[in-house]
């Protein structure tokens, strides 16, 4: 009867002995659990090389993978909110937007930046969801409505990456009014005929997909992207039933008809890259 | 009639002027001093209600079950002269967004605007205002109609909001929106754009980017619900006062932030008990708009919307 025999000793190691495991040394995919070092996940542009989940970056990230050399000049990097409603929720906005500054180092939830893709000049604007949820407020509306004019000024496309929750609520109909600003922009781009990219990445709902995130000549998305106008809960709350599976992910809205196609992140410079290259030959 | 909480004192009068008028009808007896008196009163009441409203009871207002919706107002103005025009040749027909041709004192226009219901069925039948892909586009293809023709564009604004419904995700709510506010920018005819009931974010911004953008007295405009700002800011639907005040949603507070261009005003006790008044006042402005919008050339319109609403926004250096 040796099964019911203990044969190993357990764990003898004493509690004074025991090691910890430092933080951020290895990632573990949030879909497959496959774990690997964090510089291998690093290297590969936070794509699980196993399931290839996108995990969800920032613009310091994004810049690095499309600029060549991570090289770039940021614009308006100085631009900030004002609280022009005197808003309060649980909190006041200015301080929750001290507090998110703070936090994230960010200074909103867009950066925007000039630079070069294989040595193609183009203007960069890149949302952070760490900023409130990635929430369109002026300075988001204002930032994009400022790369529109430098890209109108120096002649060169314009790539959008959105990643938001939809509009910033404590700016209310100003926020409201980004969607209007930037898309009657838009058309000041699309007179000049150069070439808007716009890039789904996850998530990307509400005021974001209902104004500029859909208008580029061509939209693109990240695999497995969540890309809606209502929130999953809210559509859910409305037809009373489940969702079905893979309901408003970047496979459906391409399945759809809204989107030019998925690019894995991998390969994302080199799908820009060409895609310029052809509209200037 | 229907009367909100408030508006109680207002329905106890037309009570008690309607008794003293049977009253005087049944008996004989002269009852032209005491109804006078009352009707005074009635006036007194009135104006003292409606001279201080506040955010949550405009939001109420904006919603009262008597007050006239698009398709009042297209009779009104057109005298009954409108055609109106169906589908957006791609899916279907959205009954939530009306349009279609009409004539305002021998002016050709194009009239657009959500329709909500006045009855339980006819409330379904156009989905209590909530319009699908379809009806944005609908409404983009009339508009693109307009301009063909050079005929300026009226949008009449209420709704609750785009329908979150699954199939209005699948036929791309998001992209129909935002192909109106692009298109909308850019067109080469006036577009007249009036908020008559409620202003519900991207789904009243979808037929709301105008060369004059006028609010009614009684409405509101903001990028949410008061309810659902409640919801999601304090997680009860309990706050839905507070969160119609910290919202500055009032034709009032959008016209001081100049995100509106103008308001304009509701006879006293509000468009839903003078209809009729409201309908004359808006054709006021309206002629009055379309007077001064056609003297602007296309390019010039076109130049100054674009650099409206681009100026929109606050920020700090």
């Amino acid at each position: 009867m040796s099964w019911f025999k203990r044969i190993k000793e357990g764990i003898t190691t004493s509690t004074k002995e025991k090691k910890e495991t430092p933080e951020g040394l290895w990632h573990k995919c949030p879909t497959c659990k496959t774990i690997i070092p964090t510089k291998d996940h690093e290297t590969h542009m936070y794509v699980c090389t196993e399931c290839g989940h996108h995990d969800r970056i920032g613009s310091a990230e994004y810049f690095e993978i499309l600029f060549d050399d991570n090289r770039f000049e940021e614009l308006d990097a100085d631009l900030k909110s004002d609280d022009p409603l005197q808003f309060i929720d649980t909190k006041k906005y200015t301080d929750r937007v001290r507090e998110t500054e703070k936090k994230t180092g960010l200074k909103d939830a867009i950066r925007t930046a000039g630079g070069d893709i294989d040595g193609q000049a183009i203007i960069v604007a890149c949302m952070d969801f760490k900023f409130i949820g990635g929430s369109m407020g002026s300075v988001v509306g204002e930032k994009i409505s400022r790369a529109i004019d430098h890209a109108l000024n120096k002649k060169v496309p314009l790539m959008i990456i959105s990643k938001s929750g939809g509009a910033r609520m404590m700016e209310a109909a100003f926020s409201l009014m980004q969607m209007a600003k930037t898309s009657a922009k838009l058309t000041l781009l699309a007179d000049a005929r150069l070439p808007y990219i716009s890039l789904l990445t996850d998530p990307t709902t509400g005021g974001v997909t209902a104004s500029y995130a859909m208008l580029g000549d061509f939209n693109i998305a990240e695999p497995g992207a969540l890309i809606g106008f209502a929130g999953p809960r809210v559509v859910k709350e409305t037809i009373g039933k489940d969702l079905p599976k893979g309901f408003q992910t970047a496979e459906f809205v391409l399945e759809h008809g809204f989107l030019d196609f998925i690019v894995d992140r991998r390969e994302l410079k080199s799908k820009i890259s060409t895609l310029l290259r052809m509209l200037k030959n | 009639m229907n009367f909100l909480d408030f508006e109680k004192p207002i329905a106890d009068l037309l009570d008690q002027i309607d008794k003293q008028k049977q009253i005087g009808e049944k008996s004989q007896v002269d009852v032209s001093v005491s109804v006078r008196q009352l009707e005074l009163r009635l006036a007194e009441v009135r104006k003292d209600i409606y001279s201080k409203l506040n955010p949550w009871q405009r939001v109420q207002l904006s919603r009262h079950p008597d007050r006239p919706y698009t398709n009042a107002y297209i009779e009104y103005l057109t005298e009954k002269e409108f055609i109106e025009l169906h589908g957006d040749r791609t899916v279907k027909d959205d009954k939530a967004i009306v349009g279609g041709f009409g004539t305002i004192e021998g002016r050709t226009v194009m009239i657009i605007g959500q329709q909500k219901g006045t009855t339980t069925k006819q409330r379904q039948y156009r989905n209590f205002g909530m319009a699908n892909p379809e009806g944005y586009r609908k409404a983009l293809r009339l508009m693109k109609l307009a301009e063909k023709f050079g005929k300026p564009v009226i949008t009449f604004i209420d709704t609750p909001g785009a329908f979150p419904g699954l199939e209005a995700e699948e036929r791309g709510q998001g992209e129909a929106i935002a192909r109106n506010l692009f298109e909308m920018a850019r067109l080469k005819v006036p577009v007249i754009c009036i908020i008559i009931g409620e202003g519900a974010s991207g789904g009243a911004l979808g037929i709301g980017i105008g060369d004059r953008v006028y609010m009614l007295e009684n409405t509101w405009y903001s990028v949410i619900s008061p309810e659902s700002c409640s919801s999601i800011l304090w997680r009860s639907w309990d706050y839905k006062e507070k969160a119609a005040e910290v919202l500055k949603l009032t034709a009032e507070d959008m016209l001081r932030l100049k995100l509106i261009d103008g308001i304009i005003r509701e006879p006293l006790g509000g468009a839903h008990s003078f209809p009729e008044e409201m309908f004359k006042i808006v054709k006021k402005e309206i002629i009055s708009n379309l007077n001064e919008l056609g003297k602007i050339s296309a390019d010039d319109l076109v130049k100054m919307r674009i650099e409206k609403f681009s100026s929109m926004g606050v920020v700090r250096n």
